[in-house]
């Protein structure tokens, strides 16, 4: 039963936390910019706007950019509904383990990406053809630095693992743990296309990544869109903290260990993206052509966490 | 130490943003306290421009009233239009209208824009905004200052 | 007489009654006749398949079919693995050729090419259930000769369409014959070494068998199976062979002939010869390992549709090497449950291989078809155009990517699990191994996806690049039937792996003599009890749609109508297709980072008006990626046997004394060996 409550409600949690995330992020920059800010609750007033709106399909392209949205949260939901966040028994974590999550990340990226090429503008072919280049180098890195620790957890279940975390705190300053945890946090800011792989307050078309995708996107579309990447965004940082700091995930079917659970899951969110957004700060973006050093360098840590998990395990 | 230093210029400085003046009025109820506007310079002399960038500066900070600037038409709410609208930009304007969803607000920014201003009846003229899409909103001034920029979308807004 | 032996005899007489009746019958009844007798043939191939793989066994001697021995038939589980996979593949190939070929008597539908199909099909349906050395290689050979038949089926194309075909066949002539060569001198050896012929005899003798004569044979014949898989750096046929045949022969080609090369080498390895020392399968792995990143790249790059195809096959068979080298180096460490789940990854990645690329080269044929062209840098459009066509190569599409839930996901996660799991590593090579493995097979499942995302955004979507991909026309119906019959394969393997997991769970036992490790299933998905490894397909793809629609209808509710309106083009517009991203232009990103690898050619030629150098006339600006491996492995080898044949020229003066006296020469000599020994 609670099993099933955990495996409905973490998307739903997800999918109401991931807007204030995103706005409690530009939250942080505006005060570190001088600025008032608008507010965590801004993201939600603009999802509920573009809802209304009116959605906009450009001439020529075909049912797979109206059916591109819906995939992509679909995906996103759907791996809210299997990893740890809140807790790891969740009814369905059982049913896929990292690799399946994994691969509907991307499966959502894809998805994304052809819809932009439907789209048939230069930008939009841009966009993708960058974010797949990227996507590319990136899903490895996300998997092997969380393979690197499910080899010690026995087990690929991402449930597991936290568990296993979370039972063995020693384990998690082992070199394999911090080389994948370096790895991991690379990887999930060029996923989540966040500095200094890609600016997501950019303007100009030529510096765009994701953005150059979602271009010529209105309306409900655009607010699935924008849904979905807050929410990516949300369980691939909530994943972090998870796997490296595993403390407070309800491991126990109980409904106290859950609610504290969701209360240290908020915590560890607002930290992170806290710490993100001063870091957006600080950062200049990359050129196009310099992250894929930098995430191949990701993919060597990544690579070299594996061996030694498997080396001195 | 770079870095460093621009972390304590960060907590020097402080909060810039100036406090907030009277409220401005309803706003548009589709709206719902969150304008996406979409700029289109249709021929201005730039001074419009410099005003615009200070209302989203840190002073003005127009981004606390739930505005703001986007790179596409399709993810705008309104289209602000600075300029008196040129031969060369009429088409160009009239095709942004078109590409931005609905309802889709413009806001006719500056008195150029209103009535062509000191470019009345020039040769590369072809009218005001108005002449070319439906405005909803004027903002008079030559340039506005960013303090009635920032009323004025904060009245589409409604924060 | 059993349902084995009946179902593969059934298969082979109907596939020499069609070559028969495809000789004699008039063009416009050849095509439907042929197609229905491969499918015919092809599904009897599967039924015995099936028989064997529900544990049946089936032997067959005949003596006096071949002209030095016995032809033997014996059927096991590992055959019927096969059988199944290269009659279901024919069956729908037979389906597609009725509609493909077309009815002119030329090309692809002139007798000769007819005729061989059949043919081809019941060669690559002996030679998995070949129970002798001699009638696996006089199978394999007739295989080699129709394949190469049909490779050059369109040679008489004009202009550098049929140049490119006779290159390919001479490529292809050379390469598989090698290939043949050296499978037929390793297993001579063996067969030598072992006092008899049969496999039953390889079998029992061959634990008695020197190492360097095992480790000779193992070599030999490997490089022969590799070379017929496509393994890099034995892959430069496969990319022309496989862009220029016809689009129903680069699907048997592809999806069967190349997985008989793994059958080959699990066949050998294996079961003949029980396994071997740690450095085979390090060199086989390796060779997949390579083969898996390089074929890949070059997908990725590459904007010849079919060629894309084609380097993703190498990729493909790359990972099925990978995972019968790392099963052979699990067996030797002592591992031998984990190596049966690893060969098990393989070849479960081989039925599904063959699935999604049976599919892909329909989709890629039907487009040839309507469009002329393969390019797709002039394709684009198709998905309003071809929406059948393109909802097919969708599916196949995401299968071949390895994305969930498509089937490919299924067998590399398999692989996935079988490497995670050599924990705790049983000897150093393995915890070095392992990683590397892993890492290998996570970096081509994710270029796999821009190669595809690549395949199916600029070739389908958008709008037509070129007019002849603006003039196409949906594919015929028996062609869409034969891709609706493709895809729901795929489809099925994708949702409900754990109906191969019994027939699968008695092939590896066959090969590995050890039972895979915890693997089971049902009809949810895949299981790993031992290690708490899960993949249920259906509440995948039952989550997906729901949430999918779910989230689709209820914004829908909200929200206001769709409108269509011209492409956002700054204000600009509307745009021409010039402006649209093509093909090259997609990958070029990639192209970059990998740069070292790939070694791209730029070109660009600036040419003046002669009245002064300082105004440009013209900018022409070209680039090729052409195949490394092949220009510097392959350019000396030719160069080298260049100069022979024109050294050799001056022996060949066209005087009968000469060509007596080398006769006469060549006697003396065998003579005298012969008296020496």
């Amino acid at each position: 039963m609670i099993g099933w409550v955990i495996a409905a409600g973490q998307p739903v949690l997800v999918m109401a936390v991931a807007p204030l995330l995103i706005g409690w992020m530009r939250l942080v920059r505006a005060r570190l910019e001088g600025r008032a800010g608008a507010g965590i609750g801004q993201p939600w007033r603009d999802l509920r706007k573009l809802v209304r709106k009116e959605p906009i399909s450009p001439a020529g392209s075909g049912w797979l950019f109206v059916a591109a949205p819906p995939v992509l949260l679909a995906t996103s939901l759907l791996i809210a509904a299997i990893v740890p966040l809140a807790a790891t028994t969740s009814r369905l974590a059982g049913s896929a383990d990292l690799i399946v999550v994994v691969g509907l990340l991307l499966l959502g990226t894809a998805a994304l990406a052809l819809a932009a090429l439907d789209t048939g503008t230069a930008f939009g072919g841009m966009g993708a053809s960058r974010e797949m280049a990227i996507a590319a180098l990136v899903e490895p890195t996300l998997l092997l630095s969380t393979f690197a620790l499910s080899a010690r957890a026995g087990s690929t279940s991402l449930s597991a693992i936290v568990t296993a975390g979370a039972g063995h705190a020693e384990r998690l300053v082992s070199p394999a743990s911090l080389l994948a945890a370096a790895a991991l946090a690379i990887a999930v800011l060029a996923e989540t296309g966040r500095m200094p792989v890609d600016n997501p307050a950019t303007h100009l078309e030529l510096t765009m990544v994701h953005e150059a995708m979602v271009l010529e996107y209105a309306g409900r579309d655009l607010a699935l869109v924008e849904l979905a990447s807050a929410m990516r965004l949300t369980l691939l940082l909530g994943l972090l903290a998870n796997l490296f700091l595993p403390w407070g995930v309800a491991t126990t079917a109980t409904w106290g260990a859950a609610a504290i659970g969701v209360v240290v899951l908020l915590g560890k969110l607002a930290l992170l993206a806290g710490v993100l957004a001063a870091g957006e700060v600080l950062l200049a973006k990359l050129r196009l052509f310099r992250v894929p050093e930098l995430l191949a360098g990701s993919f060597v840590l990544a690579l070299l966490a594996v061996t030694a998990s498997y080396v001195l395990a | 130490m770079a870095r460093l230093g621009l972390i304590s210029r960060i907590r020097r400085t402080g909060r810039l943003a100036e406090a907030v003046p009277e409220r401005a009025g309803g706003g548009v109820p589709d709206l719902g306290g969150s304008v996406q506007v979409r700029h289109v310079d249709a021929g201005s002399c730039n001074g419009c421009e410099i005003e615009i960038g200070q209302a989203f500066s840190p002073v003005y900070d127009a981004e606390r009233y739930g505005v703001r600037q986007v790179a596409s038409p399709r993810h705008a709410d309104a289209l602000v239009v600075t300029g008196p609208v040129t031969r060369n930009m009429a088409g160009a304007l009239r095709k942004t209208y078109e590409a931005a969803p609905r309802p889709c607000l413009v806001v006719a920014l500056g008195d150029c824009a209103r009535n062509c201003g000191v470019f009345a009846e020039g040769y590369g003229v072809a009218g005001a905004v108005s002449d070319v899409v439906p405005v909803d909103v004027e903002v008079p001034g030559c340039p506005p200052p960013p303090g009635e920029i920032v009323a004025a979308l904060r009245g589409l807004s409604g924060r | 007489m059993n349902l084995v032996v009946t179902g593969l005899g059934a298969a082979v007489s109907v596939s020499g009654v069609a070559a028969v009746a495809a000789v004699v019958l008039p063009p416009r009844w050849r095509p439907g006749v042929v197609g229905a007798g491969m499918t015919l043939a092809g599904c009897a191939g599967a039924v015995a398949g099936g028989w064997a793989l529900a544990g049946r066994t089936g032997h067959a001697v005949l003596p006096a079919l071949l002209p030095l021995g016995t032809a033997r038939i014996d059927v096991d589980a590992l055959s019927g693995w096969f059988l199944l996979l290269v009659g279901a593949v024919a069956a729908l190939v037979g389906v597609y050729t009725a509609g493909y070929v077309g009815r002119s008597g030329t090309g692809a539908s002139s007798r000769t090419a007819l005729a061989a199909l059949p043919l081809f099909v019941a060669a690559m349906l002996v030679v998995p259930a070949a129970g002798s050395v001699s009638t696996l290689l006089a199978a394999w050979e007739l295989m080699a000769l129709c394949s190469l038949l049909l490779v050059v089926a369109e040679h008489a194309h004009a202009g550098r369409r049929g140049a490119a075909v006779r290159a390919a066949g001479v490529w292809y002539a050379a390469m598989t014959q090698a290939g043949f060569v050296v499978i037929l001198l390793g297993l001579v050896w063996l067969a030598a070494a072992c006092g008899g012929e049969s496999f039953a005899a390889l079998r029992d003798a061959a634990a008695t068998v020197p190492g360097t004569v095992r480790s000779g044979v193992f070599v030999l014949t490997a490089a022969g199976f590799a070379a017929k898989a496509g393994m890099v750096p034995l892959h430069p046929w496969l990319p022309r062979a496989h862009a220029e045949a016809p689009g129903h022969v680069s699907a048997l080609m592809s999806a069967a002939m190349v997985s008989l090369g793994a059958y080959g080498i699990v066949r050998v390895g294996f079961d003949l010869l029980g396994g071997g020392p740690s450095w085979w399968w390090v060199l086989l792995a390796s060779g997949g390992a390579v083969s898996a990143l390089y074929g890949i790249l070059q997908a990725a790059v590459a904007v010849d549709l079919k060629k894309l195809l084609a380097f993703s096959t190498a990729e493909n068979t790359g990972l099925i090497l990978l995972a019968i080298g790392a099963g052979g180096l699990f067996a030797d460490v002592g591992q031998p449950a984990l190596a049966a789940l690893a060969v098990a990854a393989g070849l479960l990645h081989a039925l599904n291989h063959a699935a999604f690329k049976t599919l892909l080269f329909f989709a890629a044929g039907s487009v040839v078809h309507a469009t002329g062209s393969r390019d797709l840098d002039t394709l684009g459009g198709l998905s309003r155009r071809m929406p059948l066509t393109t909802a097919a190569f969708g599916v196949a599409a995401l299968c071949a990517a390895a994305l969930p839930p498509g089937n490919g996901f299924v067998s590399e996660w398999l692989l996935a699990q079988s490497l995670i799991h050599a924990l705790p590593p049983a000897s150093t090579l393995n915890a070095i191994a392992a990683p590397v493995a892993v890492g290998v097979v996570a970096l081509t499942a994710g270029i796999g996806v821009v190669t595809y995302v690549k395949a199916l955004g600029t070739g389908f979507l958008a709008r037509p690049r070129g007019a002849r991909a603006a003039g196409a026309r949906e594919a015929g119906p028996v062609m869409v039937i034969a891709m609706a019959l493709a895809a729901a394969g795929c489809v099925l393997l994708a949702v409900a792996p754990g109906l191969t997991t019994p027939g699968l769970a008695r092939t590896v036992t066959i090969a590995m003599g050890a039972p895979a490790r915890g693997l089971a299933g049902g009809t949810a998905g895949l299981a790993l009890p031992g290690v708490a490894a899960v993949y249920a397909p259906m509440l995948i793809v039952a989550g997906l749609v729901v949430l999918g629609v779910g989230v689709a209808v209820v914004v829908r509710l909200v929200g206001r109508p769709r409108r269509r309106a011209i492409a956002w083009g700054c204000g600009n517009g509307p745009q021409s297709e010039r402006t649209e991203y093509t093909a090259t232009s997609f990958a070029e990103p990639l192209e970059r980072i990998f740069d070292d690898v790939l070694r791209p050619e730029h070109d660009v030629d600036v040419t003046h008006y002669a009245e002064s150098a300082y105004i440009v006339e013209r900018v022409r600006f070209r680039r090729r990626v052409p195949d490394r491996v092949e220009a510097h492995l392959y350019g000396p080898v030719r160069a080298a046997a260049d100069r022979a044949g024109r050294a050799a020229r001056v022996l060949a003066a066209g005087s009968v004394h000469h060509y007596l006296a080398y006769g006469l020469v060549a006697l003396l000599i065998v003579l005298v060996a012969g008296v020496i020994r």
